[in-house]
């Protein structure tokens, strides 16, 4: 008889990073056990389970710790798979190349920008980098006209893996416009995009997962006061 | 006329890349033909490296068949995947490709820390060196005894990280004040390992030619 499957995910409800490895799992339709860290008191399973970054998302697999949101992603597409079973990655490799590549993009270029955004000490520091997010939104645009070959997602039907890298952020993106009446995504200017953050929104792991943008508003207050107090201090 | 598609691998590159040449010991290791074309870096980029990155517009760009594939790591993992019958150089084990996926990720860190540490000075250059210290310490600490980081063979994490190995000693060490061999014995002892391999040792250049081309980069930039 096979061994019984224990998958536990130790993060956090507004982490992008975890809400990814979250929806994967959901996804792929196995049971797994989320916990909620106290990321101003992590707990001796997170900093045992992750001693390099010691941060949220980690997929506690049968004991084994996994890390790095899109490590997760790929692990769990691997080990699920099958008949039936939704596929994150595509199987064609240059197709695979392609998806990893824009994942890259989103965690290397867009994600770092869009943060600042909400970090920013300054009114003038907070234009530059609204100015800096929206240019890196362009190529995704793009992007999702070529990936998606007309189809719902950038994977075509279902929700795959560049859906998941920059799905997890939308939270954020709308939590900044309430914020700061910034708009990375809009019908006018990325009305691909647009359009194909409303789906995700709509999907049922999506609906599961996602927290309340009102949450990432207020970890986003406190993010900016952190940053304040930071720079204060020096 | 229509443009004929060049079938077949080309490798996008710089020579003293690190990025680079971990594809070129990649290609290596899995004996696959490839033309290697020289990248003009510092001056003016060539139509088809724009072409073929025109996000980033950076080395290494893979061509096979006519189709780019961009960024050192998914070259990597592109090359596992689309010759399957090549030696693989991940393990076959989800859970270990996983941790190697991680480890290699990582190992980018010793190139982003590491440029920090001829780029800045004062307390900048401090955390950079501070950081550097604990990112040697984790790789030397997650190499531990083994002969290279999956085990017996030498794969993924192992050609991820090792063209970092000439940036490091003699430069990061000069710049940052510290001794490979002296904070992560174990890894300097694996640096050594890696270049017994043909495909390594025929790929990396020698730290003193890489110092050299710190310093040109350097007078180029204006950094004392």
């Amino acid at each position: 008889m096979a061994a019984k499957e224990e998958l536990k995910l130790l993060g956090v409800d507004v982490s992008p990073f975890a809400i990814r490895a979250h929806m994967a799992v959901v996804i792929k339709g196995v049971s797994c056990e989320y916990v909620v860290e106290d990321l101003s008191n992590k707990s001796e399973l997170l900093l045992s389970s992750n001693p390099v970054y010691k941060k949220v998302p980690v997929l506690i697999h049968n004991g084994k710790p996994i890390c790095e949101s899109l490590v997760i992603v790929q692990y769990v597409d691997e080990i699920f798979s099958g008949d039936g079973v939704p596929s994150i990655l595509p199987t064609d490799p240059y197709e695979r190349a392609i998806a990893r590549f824009w994942a890259a993009y989103v965690d290397d270029k867009f994600f770092p920008v869009l943060r600042g955004i909400v970090l920013a000490l300054t009114e003038q520091e907070r234009v530059e980098k609204a100015t800096e997010t929206l240019a890196a939104i362009e190529p995704l645009e793009e992007a999702f006209a070529m990936c998606s070959k007309g189809k719902a997602f950038f994977s075509g039907d279902s929700i795959g893996y560049v859906d998941l890298a920059l799905g997890s952020l939308l939270v954020w993106i709308e939590a900044i416009r309430r914020m700061y009446n910034i708009e990375i995504i809009s019908a006018s200017k990325t009305p691909r995009l647009s359009a194909w953050a409303e789906r995700f929104g709509e999907s049922a792991a999506a609906k599961e997962v996602l927290p309340e943008v009102d949450k990432a508003v207020q970890f986003g207050k406190m993010l900016e006061a952190a940053a304040s107090a930071a720079a204060a201090s020096k | 006329m229509a443009e004929e598609i060049k079938k077949g691998l080309v490798l996008l590159d710089f020579w003293v890349s690190p990025f680079g040449q971990r594809c070129r010991i990649a290609l290596a290791e899995k004996g696959l033909p490839y033309e290697y074309s020289e990248q003009e870096l510092l001056g003016t980029k060539s139509e088809l490296l724009l072409r073929s990155n025109p996000i980033h517009k950076k080395i290494p760009v893979l061509i096979h068949d006519g189709r780019p594939v961009n960024e050192s790591l998914v070259i990597l993992n592109y090359l596992e995947e689309a010759f399957p019958d090549a030696p693989p150089l991940l393990p076959a084990d989800p859970y270990a490709r996983a941790q190697a996926r991680f480890w290699a990720a990582y190992s980018d860190k010793v190139y982003e820390v590491g440029s920090r540490l001829w780029k800045t000075k004062g307390e900048a250059q401090s955390q950079a060196r501070a950081e550097m210290l604990q990112v040697l310490g984790n790789l030397d600490g997650e190499l531990g005894e083994k002969p290279f980081f999956a085990g017996e063979k030498f794969g993924f994490v192992d050609l991820a990280l090792v063209p970092f190995m000439p940036w490091l000693t003699p430069s990061f060490e000069r710049y940052g004040g510290f001794s490979v061999a002296e904070v992560a014995p174990r890894l300097a002892a694996w640096a050594d390992r890696c270049m017994e391999r043909e495909s390594v040792a025929k790929t990396l250049y020698p730290g003193e030619k890489v110092d050299e081309f710190i310093t040109l980069l350097k007078k180029k930039y204006g950094i004392e």
